[in-house]
């Protein structure tokens, strides 16, 4: 009954463009959101002016600093900080990764794409961490962000990428505001349970000694919840990485170029090349982040216990 | 409905607002109520017209009902109930942790229901401090800047906090683990961490939330000894909240028995074992060893014939009148003639027949109480705190009216 009436509906909607006797009346839906964003590029053209020029320095300006110098250079900084987040292992493993990389002639892209990670994250984070903490104070705020996460992370990644582009045009700066949309979601998510789960009697003890909430916040909430805020970081890391190759899409530089590239020309060989490159790079990303979040210090007061 | 009956009245219940009175309770809680809920002022005017705590149930939990009670200055009281009993709501009103729905919380002379925020975390920092059941420990902290928390946020300078800290270490028995962190010790030890920071926070008032509860037998008596040799030279005010009754009677100077969110009884161990307020706390005690608590003073009947003989007088059977039961066998045993009593003077102050001995040990009977001589120590051997309290009545004053 229901499912007959759904398809009348929406055969209804298909059909009408003329036909005016349906259930449901089409929902301009999409025309109220296009005029939405119509009227905030024209109303703050100039704070996305100045948005625009900030992001595009920093990522000129990190991107320069990860290409100009010679590959070895770099290779061996990065792996440098993966042997002293996570061992000598992974420094020789991420040297051999990069050389890969290089092999393969996507370095210069593989650094764009990091820049564009590394600028994206720490938006997203700088974002998220405040809101997270704000939604883990005040049950209100959580009940009123949470659907908003909800829509942020099941929206289509792609969708992001079209205001972007009409507030921003092509390049860099909209690949990196769709992707702090796109990754912000967890890093919200995860501060707030991180916070929440925060033994509640330590967080008395705070206050029955006499303590502020916001040194509650700085000496208890905040160091007992690094080990899931930074479980937070990486995925918001993870993320950006994934919206890097769909930011190539709308002429972000980095690897996302050579994929999408192969798309249009059914380019095996060069699609993978890209490919392969965006895994070797998540995987030096993700194992250096997850070893930074063993090495707070809360965690490492527990990896005593168990040892 | 009957009033709450109490078999001692709340020591002082009118509060006595005389500046600087010597006598004044350390805490003071009046009429005290918390509701949890959607309606707890509501809720809170129906139980003060008699509605029991399942008739406000749509209109919220009421966790504690009409508590009232003082403790005095060095005296150790220990607030007993099982859990949904509101006893730890009830604590952690003492600290502002909760405020009362209604009724009135004094720390000295602040009364915690009007302080303003600054004040109140003034008091946390300088009055009130608390052990938790859980030990609630910073567990990327060393031992000692746990212990040291407190004077962190006193704000006092870090070397003096350090030697402070050292030093209440070193009074729970931890001076060689202060450079450890808490994940590497024992529970007990874990403990003795928490009692250590509340401890080198120097407050008069230290709130004990079933602080031994999470601590294996052998463990908690341990604890206990130490709680008890520290309170002989800290003298502090102890409000230890327990569900075991043994600890509770250890433990305390006096006892409130909570249930349902009110307080049924407060009083000595002795009187609650020998003069449960109700069938609730008369179970509760059925188990209890009475030979540990019960003392020849609460057996004794007057010595027949008003003889007084003077301690002096040579050899025959006699007790302190503190002696617990449980040492009384054997002399009871050895002579056919009643155990005399002799208090701290030495004075003949009452006699304990054997079947006056055999009596105390069926709960439930009321033993053949004493009425003190005039002028002894009439409180129990438990000892009721060691302090100045002038209207405090013992327990053999309400005991000798049955009698």
């Amino acid at each position: 009954m229901i499912t007959a009436t759904a398809t009348t509906a929406g055969q209804s909607v298909l059909a009408a463009a003329d036909d005016t006797g349906t259930f449901v009346p089409r929902l301009p839906f999409g025309d109220w959101v296009e005029s939405a964003v119509d009227w905030v590029t024209t109303t703050f053209d100039a704070v996305f002016d100045v948005v625009k020029a900030i992001l595009e320095g920093a990522f000129d300006g990190l991107e320069w600093a990860l290409q100009t110098p010679p590959f070895i250079v770099v290779a061996l900084v990065l792996a440098l900080l993966a042997a002293l987040a996570a061992g000598w292992k992974l420094g020789v493993g991420s040297l051999v990764g990069f050389a890969v990389i290089a092999g393969m002639d996507q370095w210069d892209n593989a650094m764009a794409s990091l820049t564009l990670v590394i600028i994206a994250s720490a938006i997203a984070l700088l974002i998220a961490i405040p809101v997270g903490i704000w939604t883990a104070r005040n049950d209100h705020a959580s009940r009123l962000v949470r659907p908003v996460l909800d829509f942020m992370q099941t929206m289509p990644a792609f969708v992001y990428l079209l205001p972007a582009v009409v507030i921003f045009l092509t390049g860099a700066v909209p690949g990196i505001v769709a992707t702090v949309i796109f990754a912000l979601a967890p890093g919200v998510r995860f501060t707030e349970l991180g916070i929440r789960q925060v033994d509640a009697e330590i967080v008395e003890a705070g206050h029955a000694f006499g303590s502020t909430r916001g040194r509650i916040l700085r000496q208890i909430q905040l160091p007992l919840a690094m080990p899931t805020i930074m479980a937070g970081v990486n995925q918001v890391i993870m993320l950006s990485l994934s919206m890097v190759v769909i930011a190539g899409m709308v002429g972000a530089p980095g690897l996302g170029q050579p994929v999408v590239e192969s798309l249009s020309r059914i380019d095996v060989a060069l699609g993978f090349e890209g490919g392969f490159s965006v895994v070797i790079l998540a995987i030096f990303l993700d194992r250096v982040t997850s070893a930074l979040a063993k090495r707070s210090p809360v965690a490492k007061a527990l990896a005593t216990a168990s040892a | 409905m009957p009033a709450v009956p109490t078999s001692t009245p709340t020591p002082g219940s009118t509060p006595t607002p005389g500046p600087a009175d010597r006598s004044r309770p350390a805490v003071s809680v009046e009429n005290v109520y918390k509701v949890f809920g959607r309606r707890p002022v509501k809720a809170v005017q129906r139980l003060t017209e008699g509605a029991s705590r399942d008739d406000v149930k749509n209109l919220g939990t009421a966790a504690v009902i009409d508590a009232s009670f003082e403790v005095a200055q060095g005296e150790i009281f220990v607030v007993m109930g099982l859990s949904g009993s509101g006893k730890s709501t009830l604590i952690r009103m003492l600290n502002g942790l909760w405020k009362p729905t209604a009724g009135h919380v004094r720390i000295g002379d602040d009364d915690l229901s009007t302080v303003d925020a600054k004040r109140l975390r003034a008091l946390r920092r300088t009055r009130v401090s608390m052990v938790f059941q859980h030990f609630a420990l910073l567990p990327h902290r060393t031992v000692l800047d746990n212990a040291a928390y407190p004077l962190e946020i006193q704000g006092m300078p870090r070397e003096q906090r350090i030697a402070k800290a050292t030093e209440a270490l070193e009074m729970v028995g931890l001076g060689g683990w202060a450079d450890s962190l808490p994940s590497q010790l024992s529970g007990g030890m874990r403990q003795r961490v928490g009692l250590a920071r509340a401890l080198a926070a120097d407050t008069d008032v230290l709130l004990m939330d079933e602080a031994f509860s999470a601590l294996d037998p052998l463990i908690r008596r341990e604890m206990q000894e130490q709680l008890l040799e520290l309170q002989r030279t800290l003298h502090k005010t102890i409000i230890f909240i327990t569900h075991d009754l043994n600890e509770a009677m250890h433990l305390g100077d006096r006892i409130a028995v909570m249930r349902d969110g009110r307080i049924v009884q407060i009083g000595t161990s002795e009187e609650i074992l020998s003069e449960p307020a109700n069938d609730y706390v008369a179970q509760f005690v059925a188990d209890v060893d009475r030979t540990r608590v019960l003392t020849a003073q609460s057996v004794m009947v007057p010595p027949a014939d008003g003889t007084t003989y003077s301690a002096t007088s040579d050899d025959s059977q006699y007790v302190e009148q503190d002696t617990p039961l449980a040492e009384l066998f054997a002399p009871a045993a050895e002579s056919a003639a009643p155990l005399e009593v002799h208090d701290d003077a030495g004075d003949l102050v009452g006699v304990i027949p054997r079947d006056a001995l055999l009596e105390a040990m069926v709960p439930g009977t009321e033993p053949e109480t004493t009425t003190e001589a005039p002028g002894s120590d009439a409180r129990g051997a438990m000892g009721a705190p060691p302090t100045d309290e002038p209207a405090l009545p013992g327990p053999a004053t309400t005991k000798g009216a049955t009698a």
